[in-house]
């Protein structure tokens, strides 16, 4: 076994228990931790398939922003040491079942088709080539989706701190805007 | 590159994430663990970009940039999902989806 193949399998295990831990922990911020956990062991698969830049992507935007975010809101919203009640059984049996079979489905389908990889040479994903193509108009550039996520990324600020702020006590936002 | 293990083990690795994710958004209960699943969802997909850009394209750029994007619209999707949660926290002083029911009809 070498090296590569024993980080696959440390890796893969961290995921796959710490997923299911996520989805059943029954302490809410037990289960934003365990979150963490996935998202860090999903950035070392990047690390493993050589795509350095999304994998630092991966540990600043998804670990250090959206499980922050998410961990501020549970402290903001919920009684921490509060544990959820347990999953009826009719409720967990029949969603275990579906996703079950899904999963059971998609893997015969995986192991069944025969993937044909191109002969022609890998090309080195450099930080240079990265960001000459998010900016490049051409052939093998995306400055369309660029600008349309940079759009994206805008309305979502306003709106998030739109929908998210105090209004005036007494009258509401959208009264005030219809007077 | 050869990193020694077969494509499909990603691929699997990556559809039973998905599928936890599913089954996590099915049972919960709170809000915020309904987005935690979701961003389990999300994940699971980016492995099967990255993987599929590695494995049979790699003179391509494509899986990287679209993962790229995808990583974008869930963080946006994040900030407002959770600007979302604390307005109803506000109003209704619960995140459970059960006793939120103002609009059903």
């Amino acid at each position: 076994m070498t090296i590569n193949q024993l980080m696959f399998v440390l890796f893969s295990v961290m995921i796959i228990v710490f997923s299911i831990l996520t989805v059943t922990s029954r302490k809410i911020l037990r289960a934003a931790v365990f979150l963490l956990f996935v998202l860090v062991s999903t950035a070392g698969l990047y690390f493993m398939l050589n795509y350095q830049f999304l994998a630092a992507v991966q540990l600043t935007l998804y670990a250090g922003g959206i499980v922050v975010l998410i961990i501020f809101s549970i402290l903001l919203t919920s009684q921490i040491d509060q544990k959820f009640e347990p999953v009826g059984w009719k409720k967990s049996l029949f969603s275990a079942l579906g996703v079950i079979s899904g999963a059971f489905l998609s893997i015969i389908t995986i192991l069944d088709y025969s993937f044909s990889a191109t002969t022609e040479a890998a090309k080195e994903v450099d930080m240079h080539l990265i960001g000459k193509s998010l900016i490049s108009p051409g052939n093998d550039g995306y400055v369309l989706p660029f600008e349309v996520i940079s759009i994206l990324l805008l309305a979502a600020m306003v709106g998030a701190i739109v929908i998210a702020k105090k209004g005036s006590p007494g009258k509401s936002e959208s009264q005030s805007l219809t007077q | 590159m050869n990193t020694g293990i077969p494509l499909q083990y990603f691929l699997i690795l990556a559809t039973i994430m998905f599928f936890v994710g599913v089954y996590g958004f099915l049972t919960r209960r709170n809000l915020i663990t309904i987005l935690m699943s979701v961003e389990l969802i999300l994940n699971s997909v980016n492995i099967n970009f990255l993987t599929f850009n590695r494995y049979l394209f790699p003179h391509k750029l494509e899986g990287l940039f679209f993962s790229l994007f995808v990583i974008a619209v869930a963080a946006s999707e994040a900030a407002v999902a959770i600007a979302i949660i604390i307005n109803i926290y506000r109003r209704f002083t619960t995140i459970n989806v059960e006793d939120v029911n103002m609009m059903k009809f």
